[in-house]
């Protein structure tokens, strides 16, 4: 029983980091009606940064996390201001065009500049090791982890519901045209959102450096599962992208434990289905 | 005779149709009668219900409840190929055309269809003579067979109104829908495209939307006004002109 | 006298527009005559070429759905892989006569495509790319950790192919590869072609230009995507088996998802509904994917990535369409007649 909760438990923490990686790309695809594929990579670029920062500098690990944040949250907004916004009124696929050949380019730099071995992480000693909660042996990072995703779910949840920027948000979520109209500098909103969306990718990738390895290829790893938590969760809503992250955390986990010999296949059934199902996605609305 | 003949006459017949979107009811029960032959207008103000009404008639809406009966037959479940295939065509408020296709093309693919002629082959466009030639006899009744080989979306805006006509009578429609042909057309083009539909034979049957009084009472010979989701009166365009239920829907009052 | 003054005149006006749009014109008869001469180059590499072709092939098999039908597809390698596993089998299992294994290979992979068709027909968008994506990692998943019946990544052995027509021998040089790949290119370039030219090709085109109207046209729009997924899948099916017969191999990389976003890209540099972007795009793409590995192995894929971003930025129609813009300018200037 306790081995069931343990895996559980583990890809609870997993599906809290896919959330993270995936929700600007949820948020983007909502409002711009925009394909960012370039998001996995802007969570590689992130996982570099604190890789950077720590080894160079000997930034404290905690202390990495918001540098993170803002590095990618910039980078990101350059490459809206320079690139994307052009793209916007463009079909879906030119923008997969676009955004998987800046991933191509994304993992020929990183390998330049870093190698393409996996980089050496070195976490604060009270991160590392397990602790008992309630009778389980639980990895410390992992419940790290949820903590800092569940905190991070809320922020965002309230951040859209109660403030005036989220307001503006939803608005253009809604309705672009309409959101416009009404006097909203869609420009502004489009750009900020990118500059949150882009840095909560790299924070992503900052957090999972340690737990699922970091490389160039990470961004065509892990491409694939921002897509489907994206797609199945329904673009543009926040509560979707975070079940659809979890849902996916703990079938992976799952199904690896379990079912080793079906790898993916499970996971790709699942969505082809749902998408079939209902192709706005589980919380989306219909178009 | 299986039909009395008060039925057979009629072409388009719906019996209590029922619409509404969410809570928001368009129709109640909306019963409404078109004869063969007739050159019908619908009128009314905005919000009436009459592009509804004629994307409920050729299927592209279904009913909450009721039925939509064409030549006696009960339609009201079939798809809308399958009511263009039974006769039932109708064109669009805003145009919808094949744009980066020219209008011998947009044209022929419509003969084609109705023909059945473009399933899977190798056999060559060029190999259906006859189509391609009533393709462009239908170019030329309405003056746009110099237009034959332009892009239709560089085409000026009265054309591509005409080409979307053309391509619904290239179906020889029993039953033709015009949602508001002259919609964004000069008075002048609007008279030059009823005078060319006037000239139709009279199998083909008319319902129209127009809201140009002037056209409608010039062309239509039965015209039914539509206000708040009901059928207000239906009568010849004289009496309706007369009415003054009509003056009280228009001018509120 | 005008081309329109009688009945008779715009019907035969008409008549020969049509006429015209199938007519081989000399850039194309230049370019297969070009393809064909690569072969008595000094130094030729043959085994590049004929990866040409079937790169070509399979780009102008997405060509059908994306550029005609306007339905893309992020999983076009599975029905890659259907062929290539096919002609596998056969090769392995005793069917060792190649154009019969062939057809039979485009045969499995239409149904599989026509089934497909019949799959996605009601979705778009996203969800439609999510679904082709889907579909691909799923064949990719099985047919990877099957390793008793597929060999898993180490792919089928054993695989027989008999000489062409019983004279031409498969040898090491790539000679009766090149010669097999490029006429079974040619043969099924100029089937989809004439289908293309056919009025089912015009249904395609007016399906993707505007839907809504087809159905109101009484078009079989739905009928129409399956069929044209089927048609697509058989050509891709074609060109997969034409890769397991001319290299004696097949391997789970045959129908991944990097050969279905290789595709892509070749067919979006090329230029999509055109039949030849594919062809022009595959020239373009292996050569200089040639030339940049050997230059260096490790950075290429930069290379690529920045052709796909300048390509998607400022020749949004791909090159082949850019070029005959440019040159379809260049001859109003100079006042020729169309």
């Amino acid at each position: 029983m306790s081995a069931v909760l343990t895996v559980l438990f583990n890809g609870i923490a997993y599906g809290f980091l896919l959330f993270i990686m995936s929700v600007g790309l949820s948020v983007t695809l909502g409002m711009m009606n925009f394909v960012n594929l370039a998001q996995a990579s802007f969570s590689m670029f992130g996982g570099y940064v604190m890789v950077m920062a720590m080894q160079w500098f000997g930034v404290p690990f905690l202390l990495t996390l918001p540098l993170v944040f803002l590095v990618i949250g910039v980078l990101s907004v350059v490459m809206e201001r320079l690139v994307f916004r052009h793209f916007y009124n463009t079909d879906d696929l030119t923008q997969v065009l676009l955004t998987i050949g800046l991933v191509f380019m994304s993992i020929a730099t990183a390998t330049y500049f870093w190698g393409g071995t996996y980089q050496r992480i070195d976490m604060p000693p009270w991160l590392i090791g397990q602790r008992e909660i309630f009778g389980l042996t639980l990895e410390t990072y992992r419940i790290f982890l949820i903590v800092i995703g569940l905190a991070m779910a809320l922020a965002l949840i309230l951040g859209l519901e109660r403030t005036r920027f989220g307001a503006m948000v939803r608005a253009c979520v809604d309705n672009r045209r309409v959101a416009g109209a009404c006097g909203l500098n869609t420009g502004l909103i489009f750009a900020l959102t990118f500059a949150v969306g882009g840095g909560l990718a790299g924070l992503g990738g900052a957090l999972s450096a340690n737990l699922l390895g970091l490389d160039p290829n990470f961004p065509l790893r892990y491409l694939v599962y921002l897509l489907i938590i994206v797609s199945v969760g329904g673009m543009g809503t926040i509560s979707g992208t975070l079940i659809a992250g979890i849902a996916l955390g703990v079938a992976d986990v799952m199904g690896k434990y379990y079912f080793p010999q079906f790898g993916g296949f499970v996971i790709y059934v699942l969505t082809v289905l749902c998408m079939l199902w209902r192709p706005q996605g589980l919380m989306g609305r219909k178009a | 005779m299986t039909e009395t003949p008060a039925s057979a006459d009629l072409v388009l017949e719906t019996r209590d149709l029922h619409m509404a979107f969410g809570g928001l009811v368009i129709f109640e029960r909306m019963n409404f009668t078109l004869k063969r032959g007739e050159r019908h207008a619908i009128i009314g103000p905005n919000g009436a219900g009459k592009t509804t009404f004629v994307s409920l008639v050729t299927g592209l809406l279904k009913p909450k409840s009721g039925a939509v009966m064409f030549e006696g037959r009960d339609v009201t479940r079939l798809s809308p190929q399958e009511r263009v295939k039974a006769g039932m065509v109708r064109t669009f408020q805003i145009n919808s055309l094949f744009r980066a296709l020219n209008p011998l093309e947009s044209v022929a693919l419509a003969l084609l269809e109705r023909e059945g002629k473009a399933h899977l082959s190798l056999r060559h466009v060029a190999a259906e003579k006859e189509l391609i030639g009533e393709a462009m006899e239908l170019l030329h009744q309405f003056g746009l067979e110099r237009d034959a080989y332009a892009l239709t979306e560089a085409l000026p805006y009265g054309k591509q109104r005409l080409l979307e006509i053309v391509l619904a009578l290239a179906l020889r429609p029993k039953l033709l829908l015009l949602d508001e042909p002259a919609a964004g057309l000069s008075t002048q083009q609007g008279h030059e495209v009823f005078a060319r539909l006037a000239h139709l034979p009279d199998e083909t049957t008319i319902l129209f939307i127009e809201h140009d009084m002037n056209l409608v009472f010039s062309y239509a010979d039965v015209v039914s006004v539509f206000a708040a989701g009901a059928l207000v009166l239906s009568d010849t365009p004289e009496n309706v002109r007369k009415s003054p239920r009509v003056r009280e829907v228009y001018l509120g009052n | 006298m005008s081309a329109f003054d009688s009945p008779q005149n715009r019907a035969a006006s008409g008549t020969g527009y049509f006429a015209s749009l199938s007519r081989w014109n000399i850039f194309e008869i230049l370019f297969w005559l070009a393809l064909a001469s690569l072969y008595f180059w000094p130094h030729a590499d043959l085994v590049l070429m004929s990866q040409i072709f079937i790169w070509g092939l399979f780009a102008m098999s997405l060509d059908v759905l994306l550029g005609y039908r306007g339905i893309p597809s992020l999983g076009h390698a599975a029905f890659f892989g259907i062929g290539a596993y096919v002609a596998g089998y056969c090769g392995k299992f005793g069917w060792t006569e190649p154009i019969s294994a062939l057809v039979l290979a485009m045969l499995v992979a239409a149904g599989v495509g026509w089934l497909t068709g019949k799959l996605v027909q009601r979705v778009a968008g996203v969800a439609l790319l999510m679904v082709t994506l889907g579909l691909n990692l799923i064949l990719y998943d099985l047919v990877h950790r099957s390793t008793e019946i597929t060999g898993g990544d180490d792919g089928l052995q054993g695989i027989v192919i008999d000489p062409v027509l019983g004279l031409f021998r498969f040898d090491i040089f790539g000679r009766t590869a090149f010669w097999y790949a490029l006429i079974v290119t040619f043969v099924l370039f100029v089937a989809t072609r004439a289908i293309i030219k056919s009025p089912f090709g015009l249904a395609l085109t007016g399906a993707r230009e505007n839907p809504r109207r087809m159905i109101m046209l009484g078009a079989p729009v739905e009928g129409d995507v399956s069929r044209a997924f089927a048609l697509a899948a058989a050509l891709a099916g074609a060109s997969g088996a034409l890769l397991t017969q001319t290299t004696q191999f097949v391997a789970p990389s045959s129908l991944s998802f990097q050969r279905s976003a290789d595709v892509l890209v070749i067919l979006i540099i090329g230029g999509a509904g055109r039949l030849y972007g594919g062809f022009i795009g595959a020239l373009i793409f292996l050569f200089l994917r040639d030339w940049l590995a050997a230059i260096s192995p490790v950075y290429w894929y930069f290379w690529i990535g920045l052709l796909l971003v300048v390509v998607v930025s400022f020749f949004r129609k791909g090159i082949l369409p850019t070029i005959e813009d440019v040159y379809t300018r260049w001859r109003g200037r100079r006042g020729a007649s169309p």
